[in-house]
C-alpha cells in the first residue's frame, strides 16, 4: 500500500514540475486541481486500509473543494475576466526544471536533517517542501493575478501533505475552520480579480505598480 | 461572557447585509461597537476582581477541560484595545459613511470619479472584522488563532477597497496577496510546533504546550517560531515583511487605516507573543527575544529611512506604525520590564495611531489630497483639525507625557540595565532621525504658507469626527500621567503571562 | 552450454531487430487509414541496397567510408551486452553500461564525423543537431542506468536485469516507472523518432538524423538502416526487461513473451508518432531535459531510500 501512496508523491513532484513549466492557464488550474485532489487521497493510502469515517468525511471535502470548487471559481474567474492569454513563465522551461529539482534535492537534504518524526511514507516531507517552494515560484515567475492565487493554493497543497508527513492531528473544527479560510481566500481573491480585470483591462500584476515609495509619476510627484 | 462577545459581532454583522435602511444600519454598527465595549468591561472588571491574585495560568486551570476560547492577561489586554478602538471607529465610521454617502464619488487626486462598496457590504465586513479580532484575542489553540488571523485578513481585505478605484485595488491586492502567504507560512509554523509537542502529547492547545514546554522537541520548537514569527511578523509589518502596509494604509479610507493600524497589528503581534511564551517556557527566550529584537530593530531602521522624503500623509503614519511595531518587538524580545513597556506602547500607540487616523481622513476631506507638499497652512482652514493633528504627532513621537513616551523610556532603560548601549544608541538614533522626518512634514502641513485655491468652499468640521480622536489623545496622555492600579495589573499580568 | 543460448539469443536479437521498424510503420498506417508496408519491409530494402554499387563524392575521404561500417560495428558490439529477456547476455563483465554508452557515443561520433566529412551544408547542420541533441539525451540515460544500478545493487546490465524481480518492483515502483518513462522519452529520441524529429519528412531543413546520411548510398546506407535498427532493438530491450521482471524459469516463455513486449513497445512508438505532432527543433531540447529530471528524480529516491 505504501508503494501507491509513494506513487502519488512522485506524482506530487511531477506536477509541481509541470506546473512550473506550463505556460497555459487553464492546464494550470487543472494541474492544481490534480495536485490537490491526489494530496486528499493521499492520507487514505498512508493509512492502509485501517481509515475511519473522519478521515474519509475530511478527504472528501477536501477533493471536492480541491477538485472541483476552486477549479470552477478559477475558471469562472478567467472567463469573466478574459484573461484567456497565456502566462508563459518569466524563467526559461529548463531552468524551471533545474529549479524544481534543486528545490526537491534541496528539501531531501533538509528533510534528513529536521528531526521530523519517522512518517510512514518516504518522501513526503521533500516533496511537500518542493511543493511549497513551487508555490512560491508560481507566486513570484508569473505575472498575471490568477498564478498567483494558484501560487498559493500551490504553497497551500504543500502545508498540507507537510501536516500529513508530521502526523499532526488536529481538532476537526480547526481543520475545517482551515479549510474555510482557503476557501474564502480563494473566493475573495476571486472577487478581485474580476474587479482588477474590470479597473485594469487585464489581470497583469505588472501594472500594479502604482503605490511605491521611489516613483515619480503623475501620483507620486 | 465569551460567547456574547464573539457573536454579538458576528450576528450583527450578518444583520448588516440585510438591513437595508441606511440609519439603521449605522445605529447597528454604532450599538453593536458599545454593546461589545460593554461586554469587554465586564469581562475584565470581572476577571480583575474575581480572582486574587491573577495570573493567566492559573485562570484557565482553574477549568476542568482546556477551553479553545478563554481569556488570560494577554487576550484580555488586547481585547480591550481592540474594543476601545473599535468603539471610536465606529463612531468616527458612522458619520464618515453619512459623509461619503453625501458626497460620493470625490477622487482625492483628482483623477477620476469612482464608485464607494456598498454600504452594507462594509458595516458588514466591518462588524464581521470585529468578530474575527475578538476571536484572535480570545483564541486558546493555536490552530484557531490562525483560522481566526487568516479570517481577518479576508474579511478586512473589502474593508481597503472600499473606495473603488485602481490604487486601493492595487493595495487590497497586495494585502490579500502577501499576508496570506504570511499567514500560510504561519501555518507551516502550527505544523512545526505540533510535531515538536509530539512525543510529549501535545497538541496545539496553549495551556497544554505551555504546562508541557519542557518536553517539547528544541530544534522543530526552533523552526516552529521562526515560520510563525515569519507569518505573524508579515501581518504585523515587521519589515522586511511590511511591504503591504504603506499601500494597505494609505489607500483604505481612514476609520479602516485605523482599525488596521490600532487593533489589527496588535492581534498580529499577539500571535508572536504566544508563541514566544511557549519558546521561552521550553527555555529558548535566547533565541526568539534575539530574533525578536533584530527584526525589531531592523523595523524601526527601515520606516526611520523610508519617512525621510515621504511625499504622503498617510503613507507617513503607516511607516510610523512600522517603527512602533519595530519596538514594541524589541520590547518582546528584550523581556522584562522591557515586555510590560512594550505591551503599554501596544497600548498607547494604539490609540495616539488611530486618532492620528482619523484626524487623517479630516485632513483629506478637508484638502483633498494626501499629497504632503499640497498641504500647507492647515490651520487656517480646519483649526480644530490642526490643533489634533499636531498634538498626535507630539503624542505619536513620544514626547513626554504620553503613554508612548513612557513605553519608549521603559524599554530604553532596559537595554541600558543591560549593557546594551549599541543597541540603545542605534535606537535612540534612528528615534531622532524619525521625529525629524516627521516634524518637518506635521510643521510645514500646519503652518507654512497657504494657498487658496480658487472656488474652494469653506470646510466644517464636524465635531462628531474630531470627537473620537480627541478623547484617545486625552487617555495616551492620560496614560503618561496616571497609570490606574488595575491597568499596571493587567498589563503586569500579561507581562508575566507573556514571558 | 552455457555458451549456446546466449548466442542464440545474439544471433536472434541481430536478425529480428529490423522488424522493429516494420512493427511501427504498420501502427502508423493503421492509425492513419492506410494499409501500409510490409512488416519485413526493411529486410527488402537491406537486402536490394546491399546488391548496389555504392557512389562517392570526390571531396569525400576515407572517414566517410568508414562512418557507416564503425557506426554499424559499434552497434553490434553494444548488442553483446544486453540481456535479452532478463537472461545472462552474450559478453558481460564489472561496469559494462558504461562501456555500452560509450559504444553508443562511438557509433554517434562516426555517423557525425561521415556527415561532417562530406563538406556539405546540409549535413553538418544535420551533426550539429544530432550532437546538440545528445548532450541532453545521454545525461538522462546515464543518470537513468546509474539509478537502475542503485535498484539492483549490480553493475553489469546482465546483472541489473536479472536482479529486477516482481518483489523490485513492488518495492521500487516510483522509481521503476519513472526510470521507464526516462528511458522511452530516450528512445524517442536517440531513434529520431517524432516528437523529436520525423522519420519521414524529407524537407531538410526539419531533419536531424535522417539529413546526416543523406550522401550515403548502396550498402553503405544499408548499414545506417541496419545501425538505425539495431539502435531501437537495444533501447526497446532496456524498457521491455525493466517492464518484464517475471522469470518464469522456462527459457522458451520467457523468449516469447519478451519477444511480445519488444512488440509492443514498437506499437507504442507506432502511437506517439500518430498521435503526436513534430516539436518545434527548440523544444526537443525541453522533451530531454524532462527525461533528466525523470532520471535524476529516479537517482534521488534511490539514493535516498
Amino acid at each position: 500500500m505504501h508503494t501507491f501512496a509513494e506513487l502519488m508523491i512522485v506524482l506530487i513532484i511531477l506536477l509541481d514540475m509541470a506546473l512550473a513549466v506550463t505556460g497555459s492557464l487553464s492546464s494550470c488550474i487543472r494541474l492544481v486541481a490534480a495536485q490537490g485532489v491526489v494530496a486528499g487521497l493521499l492520507p487514505l493510502l498512508a493509512a492502509g486500509g485501517a481509515t475511519h469515517t473522519r478521515a474519509l468525511v475530511f478527504a472528501a471535502v477536501i477533493i471536492t473543494l480541491k477538485g472541483v470548487v476552486f477549479p470552477w471559481l478559477l475558471l469562472r474567474a478567467r472567463d469573466r475576466s478574459g484573461a484567456r492569454k497565456d502566462v508563459e513563465p518569466l524563467i526559461s522551461y529548463p531552468a524551471s526544471i533545474l529549479l524544481c529539482l534543486g528545490a526537491f534535492i534541496a528539501s531531501s537534504w533538509l528533510g534528513s536533517r529536521l528531526p521530523l518524526p519517522e512518517s510512514g511514507v518516504a518522501w513526503t516531507v521533500p516533496a511537500s517542501l518542493a511543493t511549497i517552494f513551487t508555490g512560491f515560484l508560481l507566486i513570484t515567475t508569473r505575472s498575471k493575478a490568477i498564478t498567483q492565487v494558484l501560487g498559493y493554493l500551490v504553497i497551500e497543497n504543500g502545508i498540507y501533505i507537510f501536516g500529513l508527513a508530521l502526523f499532526v492531528e488536529q481538532p476537526m473544527l480547526v481543520e475545517l475552520a482551515i479549510l474555510l479560510d482557503v476557501f474564502v481566500a480563494v473566493f475573495v481573491m476571486g472577487i478581485a480579480i474580476f474587479h482588477i480585470s474590470r479597473e485594469f483591462d487585464h489581470i497583469d500584476t505588472a501594472e500594479l505598480s502604482e503605490l511605491n515609495d521611489w516613483r515619480r509619476g503623475e501620483y507620486g510627484k | 461572557m465569551i460567547l456574547p462577545l464573539l457573536l454579538l459581532p458576528f450576528c450583527a454583522g450578518l444583520l448588516a447585509f440585510i438591513v437595508r435602511e441606511d440609519r439603521l444600519r449605522r445605529g447597528l454598527l454604532v450599538w453593536t461597537s458599545r454593546m461589545h465595549f460593554f461586554f469587554t468591561a465586564l469581562q475584565v472588571w470581572g476577571q480583575l476582581s474575581g480572582i486574587h491574585g491573577f495570573t493567566p495560568l492559573q485562570a484557565l486551570q482553574g477549568g476542568a477541560a482546556p477551553a479553545w476560547f478563554a481569556f488570560d492577561a494577554l487576550g484580555l489586554l488586547f481585547l480591550g484595545i481592540t474594543s476601545l478602538l473599535f468603539l471610536g471607529a465606529s463612531h468616527y465610521a458612522s458619520y464618515y459613511l453619512a459623509a461619503e454617502k453625501r458626497d460620493p464619488g470625490e477622487d482625492a487626486e483628482g483623477l477620476f470619479v469612482f464608485n464607494n462598496a456598498p454600504e452594507a457590504v462594509f458595516t458588514g465586513c466591518l462588524l464581521l472584522f470585529l468578530a474575527a479580532m475578538t476571536a484572535v484575542t480570545a483564541s486558546r489553540h493555536m490552530g484557531l488563532l490562525w483560522a481566526a488571523v487568516e479570517a481577518t485578513t479576508l474579511l478586512s481585505a473589502p474593508l481597503i477597497y472600499f473606495h473603488r478605484h485602481k490604487r486601493s485595488l492595487e493595495a487590497t491586492w497586495k494585502y490579500l496577496l502577501i499576508c496570506s502567504v504570511g499567514i500560510a507560512l504561519a501555518l507551516m509554523g502550527n505544523m512545526f510546533l505540533g510535531a515538536a509537542g509530539l512525543k510529549a502529547g501535545g497538541g496545539l492547545e496553549l495551556g497544554g504546550l505551555l504546562a508541557g514546554a519542557g518536553g517539547l522537541d528544541k530544534p522543530l520548537l526552533k523552526a516552529a517560531f521562526l515560520f510563525l514569527f515569519v507569518g505573524y511578523g508579515t501581518k504585523m509589518g515587521l519589515s522586511p515583511f511590511h511591504t503591504w502596509l504603506p499601500d494597505a494604509h494609505s489607500e483604505a479610507p481612514a476609520v479602516v487605516s485605523a482599525l488596521l493600524s490600532g487593533a489589527l497589528l496588535n492581534c498580529a503581534f499577539l500571535g508572536i507573543l504566544r508563541v514566544n511564551s511557549v519558546c521561552a517556557a521550553a527555555g529558548l527566550a535566547d533565541f526568539t527575544g534575539g530574533i525578536l529584537a533584530l527584526f525589531g530593530l531592523f523595523s524601526v531602521v527601515t520606516a526611520a529611512l523610508f519617512m525621510l522624503g515621504q511625499r504622503d500623509y498617510k503613507r507617513m503614519l503607516a511607516y510610523s506604525s512600522i517603527e512602533h511595531m519595530g519596538i514594541l518587538s524589541l520590547g518582546a524580545g528584550l523581556g522584562g520590564a522591557a515586555m510590560f513597556g512594550a505591551l503599554l506602547g501596544a497600548l498607547s500607540h494604539s490609540l495616539a495611531k488611530a486618532g492620528l487616523f482619523f484626524t487623517s481622513g479630516n485632513v483629506l476631506a478637508a484638502e483633498k489630497t494626501k499629497r504632503i507638499s499640497e498641504v500647507r497652512g492647515l490651520w487656517r482652514r480646519a483649526p480644530r483639525t490642526a490643533a489634533l493633528w499636531l498634538a498626535g504627532f507630539f503624542l505619536i513621537t513620544g514626547l513626554p507625557p504620553s503613554g508612548v513616551f513612557l513605553s519608549k523610556f521603559l524599554i530604553l532603560r532596559e537595554t541600558f540595565e543591560r549593557g546594551q548601549y549599541w543597541l540603545a544608541g542605534t535606537l535612540l538614533f534612528f528615534l531622532a532621525v524619525l521625529f525629524a522626518g516627521m516634524a518637518k512634514v506635521f510643521i510645514s502641513m500646519v503652518f507654512g504658507p497657504r494657498e487658496e485655491k480658487e472656488g474652494g468652499k469653506p470646510f466644517t468640521e464636524p465635531g462628531a469626527m474630531l470627537l473620537p480622536a480627541l478623547l484617545f489623545f486625552l487617555l495616551v496622555i492620560g496614560l503618561g500621567l496616571y497609570l490606574p492600579a488595575w491597568l499596571g495589573g493587567l498589563l503586569d499580568a500579561a507581562a508575566g503571562g507573556g514571558l | 552450454m552455457e555458451i549456446v543460448k546466449p548466442f542464440c539469443q545474439y544471433l536472434a536479437a541481430m536478425t529480428l531487430a529490423p522488424l522493429l521498424p516494420g512493427i511501427v510503420n504498420r501502427v502508423k498506417a493503421f492509425f492513419a487509414g492506410r494499409r501500409g508496408q510490409p512488416v519485413l519491409q526493411l529486410y527488402f530494402d537491406l537486402y536490394k541496397l546491399l546488391n548496389k554499387t555504392p557512389v562517392y563524392s570526390r571531396t569525400a575521404t576515407w572517414v566517410f567510408r568508414a562512418g557507416p561500417v564503425a557506426g554499424v560495428s559499434a552497434l553490434v558490439m553494444a548488442l553483446l551486452l544486453l540481456p535479452f529477456a532478463g537472461r545472462p547476455s552474450f559478453l558481460s563483465f564489472e561496469g559494462d553500461f558504461i562501456f555500452l554508452i560509450y559504444l553508443l557515443g562511438l557509433a554517434r561520433f562516426a555517423t557525425v564525423l561521415a556527415a561532417l566529412d562530406t563538406g556539405s551544408a546540409f549535413e553538418g547542420m544535420g551533426a550539429s543537431r544530432e550532437m546538440q541533441f545528445a548532450v541532453f539525451a545521454e545525461p538522462a540515460f546515464f543518470l537513468g542506468l546509474a539509478a537502475l544500478v542503485r535498484v539492483s545493487g549490480q553493475t553489469s546490465l546482465a546483472g541489473i536485469f536479472g536482479a529486477l524481480t516482481p518483489e523490485t518492483w513492488r518495492q521500487a515502483a516510483p522509481v521503476l516507472a519513472l526510470l521507464t518513462a526516462s528511458f522511452f522519452i530516450v528512445l524517442l529520441a536517440e531513434n529520431s523518432r517524432v516528437p523529436a524529429d520525423d522519420p519521414n519528412t524529407h524537407l531538410e531543413l526539419t531533419m536531424i538524423h535522417e539529413v546526416m546520411v543523406l550522401d550515403h548510398s548502396g550498402p553503405d546506407l544499408a548499414y545506417i538502416l541496419y545501425g538505425a535498427a539495431l539502435k531501437l532493438w537495444l533501447f526497446a530491450a532496456l524498457i521491455a526487461c525493466m517492464v518484464l521482471p517475471r522469470h518464469s524459469g522456462s527459457w522458451a516463455a520467457d523468449a516469447g513473451l519478451f519477444l511480445l513486449v519488444m512488440a509492443g513497445v514498437a506499437a507504442a512508438v507506432g502511437i506517439v508518432e500518430s498521435v503526436m505532432a513534430r516539436l518545434r527543433l527548440t523544444k526537443v531540447p525541453y522533451m530531454l531535459i524532462t527525461a533528466f529530471a525523470f532520471s535524476a528524480l529516479a537517482l534521488i529516491f534511490q539514493m535516498g531510500r
